[in-house]
C-alpha cells in the first residue's frame, strides 16, 4: 500500500547540505505494523513528515527516490491533494500530546475541524461524530471532555485526542512517531493497546517509529532498524528479535535490561562511541566508526541492503562477506 | 487543573475575560488608570447633559477670564476664557471626544492593517515575508511627521484623513510584533497537527495561529492610543490637525502658546487634559500587560 524507493532527502544548512534520509526503501502492506527503530537523530521523523508532506521546506528538499501510496506517488501530487490526504487517508500522532493541541480552544473544537475539514460536516454533526471518536478511543465522559481545553486533561487523554483525531476520517495509513515516549509507563501500554484495538477495529496499517524495542516487540509485524538516514537491518519481528545479524541491532538489544538477567551475571551492553553529526558521517558504512566487527571494507564502501534469508535484509559486510 | 478555580461555571472564553478582570483588579495601577479612562470616556460622552455650552461662541467683553478660584475669575466660566472670550471647559471637553475619537479609530485602522501583513508575512515567509518586512523598513526610515504632514497637505486636513494617516503610518510596530509572534507559534507542534490532519494553510492562520497572537495586540493597542492621541495634538498644534474651528487639545495649546505670559490656563489646563488621558491609558495597558502575561507562558513552549 505504501511503498518508499530510494528515498533522499537532503537539508541545506550553513555548513553545507546533509542527508537525513538517505536511500530508504521501505514497503507496508495493508493493516500491517512497521516500526522503524533507530536512536535520536537517525531520521525517522524526517521520514514520517516526508511521506505526509511536512517537511519545512527550505531547508529540507527531496533529492531523489519516489513515495508511492495506493500507486500514486505523493511526491508529485499537487498541493492541495496532498493536503487532502493527510487526516483522511493519511493520518499523523506526534510525539508530545502536550503541544500537539492548540491551548487556545476546545478538544471539540479541534477534532471537529478534521470532519469540517474533510467530510464538510456542518456543526452539530461534527460534535456528534467528535464525541463518538472521543468515546472510540477510551475517553471517559466524551460529552463533558470535548467542551474542555487541552490544558485540563492529562498527557494520556491528550494522546488519546491526538489519536482521535488521527483517526477520525478512518484512514488507511497511520504513522505514529513516537507516540508513547512522553507518556508514563502505565498509560504507554494503554495507548499500545488502544492502538492495537483500533487497527484490529479499522483494519488501519501503521507505521510505529520508536527507539524502544519493548514497543516494537509489542506490537509490530516487521521492524527496520535505522541509523544515520539508511536502513541497516529489516526483518519481520520474530526473526529480528530471534536471530539480529546487523552489530548495530545486536548493540541495541544488548542496551536493553532483561528481566531475567541478574546485576552479577549479565551487565548491560553500551554501543562504544555517539551517532556522527550528519554533517561529518564517514565514508561507506556509517556505523563503521562504532562497530565491534568493522572491517577494513567498511571504512570505504557503502554496504548494500542484501537479503539473507526471504524476510530478513541486512546492510553489514562483516554479515554477508565476512 | 490551574487556572479554572472559581470560574469554573462560565463557559471558557468568558472564563478568559473573568480571570483577566481579576488580574486587573489585583493592580492599583490598572485600578486607577481604569477608573479614569472610564470616567473620560463617560464626560467626553456625557458632558453636554451636565455643562451645554457652545465650544464656539466668543464672548469678546469677556476675554481671558481666569479660572474661577483666581483672582478676577467667576463660576460662570469655570476654568476660564481664552483670548476670544471662548469658554476653556466646554472646549477641553469638546477637545477630549476628538482625541479619544481620532486615537481609537487610527489603532483600529493601524491595528487591522498590521495584523493582517504581520500574519501573512509571519506566516507564509520567504519572498511575501521579505516584501512586507522591507517595506515596513521603507515605512521607519520615513520620518513619521514628514509622511503625515505632506499626506495632510496634499489630502487636505479633515478628521477622516487624519485617522487614516496616523493609523497607516502606525501599522509597521503592529505588524512587527504580529509577525515575531507567529514565527514562534508556527513552529508550534500543534501547528504541524493541525496540518497533519489536512488543515488548509488559511483556515490554520486564522484559527490556530492568530487566536494565540492576539494577546500582545492589545496590550500594544492601549500604548499606541495614547501615542496617538500625543502625535494628534502635535500634528494640531502644527495646524495639521482637525480642521478648525473644532476645538482639539493641541490647536487650544498652539493657540494658548501667545498668551503664555498672561494666561497659563490656556496652555496648561489642556495639557494637563492630555496628560491625564495618556497616564489613565498607559495605566490601564501595563496592566493589562501583566494580567494577560501568564496567558502567553501558557501555551507551552
Amino acid at each position: 500500500m505504501l511503498s518508499i524507493t530510494d528515498l533522499v532527502i537532503g537539508f541545506h544548512t550553513p555548513r553545507g547540505t546533509i542527508h537525513a534520509v538517505d536511500g530508504v526503501s521501505l514497503s507496508l502492506d495493508e493493516g500491517e505494523v512497521l516500526g522503524v527503530v533507530g536512536e535520536s537523530g537517525c531520521g525517522k521523523s524526517v521520514l514520517a513528515l516526508s511521506v505526509l508532506g511536512l517537511l519545512p521546506q527550505p531547508p529540507a528538499f527531496v533529492a531523489g527516490g519516489k513515495i508511492l501510496f495506493r500507486d500514486q506517488d505523493l511526491l508529485k501530487l499537487p498541493g492541495d491533494a496532498w493536503r487532502r490526504l493527510r487526516g483522511n487517508a493519511i493520518g499523523m500522532i506526534f510525539q508530545e500530546p502536550m503541544t500537539a493541541l492548540n491551548p487556545v480552544f476546545t478538544v471539540g473544537n479541534q477534532l471537529m475541524e478534521v470532519f469540517r475539514v474533510h467530510r464538510n460536516l456542518g456543526r452539530a454533526e461534527a460534535l456528534r461524530e467528535s464525541v463518538e471518536m472521543l468515546a472510540k478511543v477510551g475517553v471517559p465522559a466524551p460529552e463533558r471532555r470535548v467542551k474542555e481545553y487541552p490544558y485540563q486533561l492529562s498527557g494520556g487523554m491528550r494522546q488519546r485526542v491526538m489519536i482521535a483525531m488521527a483517526l477520525a476520517c478512518n484512514p488507511d495509513l497511520l504513522l505514529a512517531d513516537e507516540p508513547t515516549t512522553a507518556l508514563d509507563v502505565s498509560i504507554q501500554a494503554q495507548i499500545l493497546e488502544l492502538m492495537i484495538a483500533l487497527k484490529e477495529d479499522m483494519g488501519t496499517a501503521i507505521m510505529l517509529i520508536t527507539h524502544d524495542l519493548g514497543v516494537v516487540a509489542e506490537m509490530t509485524q516487521r521492524v527496520a532498524v535505522m541509523y544515520t538516514g539508511r536502513i541497516m537491518e529489516e526483518a519481520s519481528t520474530v526473526t529480528l528479535f530471534d536471530n539480529p545479524l546487523h552489530p548495530y541491532t545486536l548493540g541495541l538489544m544488548g542496551a536493553i535490561p532483561r528481566a531475567d538477567a541478574t546485576f552479577e551475571t549479565e551487565a548491560l551492553t553500551e554501543i562504544q562511541g555517539v551517532v556522527p553529526g550528519l554533517g561529518n558521517l564517514p565514508p561507506g558504512c556509517h556505523f563503521a566508526p562504532r562497530c565491534p566487527r568493522v572491517m577494513d571494507v567498511c571504512r570505504t564502501e557503502v554496504p548494500p541492503l542484501v537479503a539473507v534469508a526471504p524476510d530478513h535484509r541486512v546492510a553489514c559486510w562483516a554479515v554477508t562477506h565476512g | 487543573m490551574k487556572g479554572a478555580g472559581r470560574f469554573r461555571h462560565l463557559s471558557a472564553s468568558w472564563r478568559l475575560w473573568a480571570e483577566t478582570f481579576q488580574a486587573l483588579s489585583r493592580s492599583p495601577g490598572a485600578v486607577i488608570g481604569g477608573l479614569l479612562f472610564v470616567a473620560i470616556i463617560a464626560v467626553s460622552l456625557g458632558f453636554p447633559l451636565l455643562y451645554p455650552r457652545d465650544p464656539l461662541a466668543q464672548e469678546l467683553l469677556s476675554r481671558l477670564i481666569p479660572p474661577f478660584w483666581q483672582e478676577g475669575g467667576s463660576l460662570a466660566y469655570p476654568l476660564g476664557t481664552d483670548n476670544l472670550g471662548r469658554d476653556v471647559l466646554v472646549r477641553i471637553l469638546y477637545g477630549s471626544r476628538v482625541s479619544l475619537l481620532v486615537g481609537f479609530s487610527a489603532v483600529l485602522v493601524a491595528s487591522v492593517a498590521g495584523i493582517a501583513l504581520g500574519l501573512i508575512s509571519g506566516y507564509y515567509g520567504g519572498r511575501v515575508d521579505h516584501f512586507i518586512m522591507r517595506l515596513a523598513d521603507v515605512f521607519m526610515a520615513y520620518p513619521f511627521m514628514l509622511l503625515t504632514i505632506s499626506v495632510i497637505a496634499v489630502l487636505g486636513n479633515s478628521i477622516f484623513n487624519l485617522i487614516l494617516v496616523l493609523g497607516l503610518s502606525d501599522w509597521v510596530t503592529y505588524a512587527r510584533t504580529i509577525r515575531g509572534s507567529v514565527l514562534s507559534i508556527k513552529k508550534k507542534e500543534f501547528v504541524m497537527a493541525a496540518r497533519s490532519v489536512g488543515t488548509p494553510h488559511r483556515v490554520i492562520l486564522l484559527r490556530h495561529v492568530f487566536p494565540n497572537v492576539l494577546s500582545p495586540i492589545l496590550v500594544l493597542g492601549t500604548v499606541r492610543v495614547a501615542n496617538i492621541i500625543i502625535w494628534e495634538s502635535g500634528l494640531s498644534f502644527l495646524g495639521m490637525g482637525v480642521p478648525p474651528p473644532m476645538p482639539t487639545w493641541g490647536r487650544m495649546l498652539a493657540e494658548g502658546r501667545v498668551y503664555i505670559a498672561d494666561a497659563w490656563w490656556l496652555v496648561t489646563l489642556p495639557g494637563l487634559a492630555i496628560m491625564l488621558t495618556i497616564l489613565s491609558i498607559n495605566l490601564l495597558g501595563d496592566g493589562l500587560r501583566d494580567a494577560l502575561d501568564p496567558r502567553l507562558r501558557n501555551i507551552p513552549g
